[in-house]
């Protein structure tokens, strides 16, 4: 790709951006949110058509103007979200609108020869799933490998992956990262569009970095390193990034003794928060933080067990409940359980807390508006107006919205699930930022995280769970990539 | 609120067109009867926004409108109860009704659509039975005259219904657009998983809604029942719930919920009767009546569709 430009209305999304991938290359392709990784990426796939510049694929300039001429010149498309059926099995996944057909004008459907061919696929990408299962029986990472083996069997030679580890369990991840390296010897070239830095170490052999809708540079395999990569990408040093807290002597204020989840009752959880310190929670996906979470948010109450705050028991049967004392969830999925997406800032901001905003049922909309907007300008969430929907704000804008919302109430008990999935690098920082501030200001403060950097930069303490139990609690000077990991996968 | 405006529009036009070819139309006596039905049909139509706001749809309301006009007139013709109470219990009952509804649609989980379908079958039968089947009235009114004048009598020349829909509009109004209540309506029908995420009571919101609509069904039922005059249960308030839908529809009311206000949802009661009245005065076939406002709400909707489409960003 050369000279690439694209503009929408009001920004030049690319400006004059080049990238080179060779045969059997992994190129990691890296920036900020906005930074136009997706833009260019959608051109590449027959998405959006460049206002200037070139295309060359083996030496022919071509020109792409739909998915589909993109996929006959051999690009194929991974996008973040998935595009399955869930509904339907994989072969049919794999053959959506070019099933095998037989009987002529009546045009059946050859399933025999489906399902044959798609174990096949299956089985190249080393996965050891029957063809005749329904997608929503598989987890997340074989519905992706499925849609990969969807891609291949039309022919791909250049595979576009956009975020793909971003909902992935870490074992999933590292099956990713293998079935990535074998494409890479069977000649595929893929571009690799990730946040997570370490994963770039691993699978790239070269990086290239956009920043603002241009090139911000190159990296090669040798080279790739992580301080350097987030320079490129920020423009700005590695240290503003994570806030490393002092080591101080905590009072506990909030408590769990022998929690019982529904999803993992034979499991008991027992652990306490410090006031002032942000307890990390490690584990791969699945192993029940969430779940311990929701439990003492009152999503899914605790089957048995006791919460305690200032020494004193919580009876949590909802979240109204978990709300009325101060502990508050910031959820994993933040679109459908954490916002209100056609509603405004304002809106989403003082749900929880409207009726401070009234009397006698009515509300006093000159009094929300002021408390909102209040939350609104100390959170910096950047958007044309506190009456926009927060469905048009970039992922790091609506967390801030979401965190908005409890912060405008009191808070004692704060837990993050996932904070900045999907978030870009920028917005990270300022959630880090605000996460320490609430930590500083005496709320005991939980961060469930898959991402490794993060729960070792963020967190003071790290509790590590496996399978709905929890394998250890372990202190900041002993936390290490490796300590946490053997705790992670159940090891003694 | 574009919404709102666009019905408004074909509201006026229409009135309009009808006037300029039959002038009709525009006589007191037309615009009385008119009004009068625009009060019968909105106030339920405002329950039935309101469920339709949450998620919701409530298909039971026509039947209860029989179940209601049968035990209202067993109260006062056969039992001599006193008015007021009669009436108080004819809406108590409505207001059960709807909680029942609302608690089988938000514990169980069972969809709105089948609860009140069944609910539309059941009344329907009870009233029958109940009635014995027979055609039922208010025989000579003695000792409750003020109560058919709710339906039938005027107030400056206004009838009573439209008065009665324009005071409960404006409560409801409030209730839906200015309180946290109607908040909570709209967060719930917009994202339920967020709206308990946030701390609402999701389920008692969405199950007080079936309850709301229920008591204006009662009101309305009581007022239909004096209206007639004689509530024959196999087809009194038979498919007025489909009105109270199309209204509610046309007024901006979304089926997946979290869109509508009180003012389109009476725009839309308003359009659905001079639509009605369009077919009488311009000589249409009556048999075309219900094709004529089928079409009409057909032609509203792609028409808001396609603006809808040419409006959104690209």
């Amino acid at each position: 790709m050369k000279g690439i430009g694209k503009r929408f209305p009001g920004v030049v999304a690319l400006d004059r951006v080049a990238l080179e991938v060779y045969h059997g290359e992994v190129v990691a392709l890296i920036g900020e949110n906005g930074a136009g990784k997706s833009t260019l990426m959608k051109i590449l796939g027959g998405i959006y058509q460049p206002d200037e510049g070139s295309i060359v694929i083996d030496d022919q300039p071509v020109s792409m103007h739909s998915v589909a001429d993109a996929l006959h010149l051999g690009v194929g498309f991974i996008h973040q979200e998935l595009n399955v059926l869930d509904n339907l099995d994989v072969a049919a996944n794999i053959f959506l609108g070019r099933e095998p057909r037989w009987g002529g004008f009546l045009k059946l459907i050859d399933r025999s020869r489906m399902y044959a061919e798609a174990q096949t696929h299956l089985a190249r990408l080393g996965l050891d799933v029957s063809s005749r299962t329904p997608l929503n029986k598989l987890s997340i990472g074989h519905q992706q490998m499925v849609e990969i083996a969807k891609t291949l069997s039309q022919d791909a030679r250049i595979l576009i992956m956009d975020e793909p580890t971003s909902s992935l369990t870490l074992s999933e991840t590292e099956r990713l990262i293998g079935v990535v390296k074998d494409l890479r010897t069977r000649g595929v070239s893929v571009i690799y569009i990730t946040h997570r830095l370490g994963e770039v170490r691993e699978v790239a052999d070269r990086v290239v970095v956009l920043r603002d809708g241009r090139n911000a540079g190159g990296i090669s395999r040798e080279e790739i390193d992580h301080d350097r990569m987030v320079k490129m990408m920020v423009g700005r040093e590695l240290e503003d990034f994570y806030v490393h807290p002092q080591g101080v002597v905590r009072q506990p204020c909030f408590e769990v003794r022998e929690l019982r989840t529904r999803r993992y009752p034979q499991h008991a959880v027992s652990f306490k928060v410090n006031k002032g310190e942000i307890l990390g929670f490690a584990g791969l996906v699945g192993a029940g933080r969430s779940e311990v979470a929701q439990a003492i948010f009152g999503v899914d109450p605790p089957v048995d067990g006791k919460i305690l705050l200032d020494d004193r028991p919580v009876k949590v049967q909802a979240p109204r409940d978990a709300i009325g004392r101060g502990i508050y969830l910031i959820p994993e999925d933040r679109r459908t359980a954490g916002l209100i997406l056609e509603d405004t800032i304002r809106e989403n901001i003082t749900l929880s807390s409207l009726p401070r905003y009234a009397s006698a049922g009515l509300i006093n909309f000159a009094s929300e508006l002021e408390a909102a907007s209040d939350i609104f300008r100390k959170l910096n969430v950047k958007a044309p107006s506190i009456e926009e929907p927060v469905g048009n704000l970039s992922g790091g804008n609506q967390q801030k919205v979401v965190l908005a919302k409890w912060l405008s109430l009191k808070p004692r008990v704060l837990i993050f699930d996932e904070p900045t999935r999907g978030i870009d690098v920028g917005a990270k920082a300022e959630i880090y930022e605000l996460m320490r501030g609430l930590a500083e200001g005496d709320v005991a403060v939980m961060m469930i995280s898959s991402d490794m950097e993060e729960i070792l930069g963020v967190s003071e303490r790290v509790a590590v769970m496996h399978e709905g139990q929890l394998t250890g609690v372990l202190e900041r000077t002993e936390c290490s990539e490796e300590a946490i990991m053997s705790l992670a996968v159940g090891k003694e | 609120m574009r919404k709102e405006l666009g019905t408004f529009a074909l509201l006026v036009v229409l009135c309009v067109v009808v006037a300029i070819i039959n002038p009709r139309f525009l006589s007191p006596a037309n615009l009385q009867n008119m009004a009068r039905l625009i009060g019968l049909y909105g106030i339920f139509s405002i329950g039935m926004g309101i469920v339709i706001i949450t998620g919701g749809i409530d298909l039971s309301v026509g039947s209860v409108f029989a179940l209601l006009g049968v035990l209202l007139s067993m109260m006062l013709a056969q039992w001599h109860w006193p008015g007021a109470l009669a009436v108080l219990t004819v809406i108590g009952v409505a207001v059960v009704l709807g909680l029942i509804h609302g608690a089988l649609v938000t514990r169980l989980r069972i969809q709105a659509f089948i609860v009140t379908l069944c609910g539309l079958l059941f009344y329907r039968g009870l009233a029958r039975f109940i009635a014995n089947d027979e055609t039922k009235g208010f025989g000579t009114g003695a000792g409750f005259e003020w109560l058919p004048k709710l339906a039938t009598g005027s107030l400056f020349r206004v009838p009573m219904p439209f008065v009665l829909m324009i005071v409960i509009g404006a409560i409801m109004w409030v209730v839906l657009h200015r309180s946290v209540y109607g908040r909570y309506l709209f967060a719930v029908g917009r994202n339920e998983e967020a709206a308990r995420y946030s701390g609402i009571n999701a389920r008692n919101i969405i199950a007080s809604s079936y309850a709301l609509s229920g008591a204006l069904a009662g009101v309305t039922g009581v007022l239909l029942a004096f209206y007639t005059n004689s509530i024959s249960p196999s087809s009194h308030g038979n498919s007025l719930e489909l009105y109270g839908i199309a209204a509610a529809v046309l007024g901006g009311c979304s089926l997946r919920g979290g869109e509508g206000s009180i003012i389109g949802i009476i725009i839309g009661a308003a359009l659905l009767q001079v639509l009605q009245n369009l077919v009488n005065l311009l000589g249409i076939p009556s048999s075309l009546n219900f094709a004529v406002m089928g079409a009409v709400i057909l032609i509203g909707v792609i028409a808001d569709q396609l603006f809808k489409r040419r409006s959104a960003p690209a």
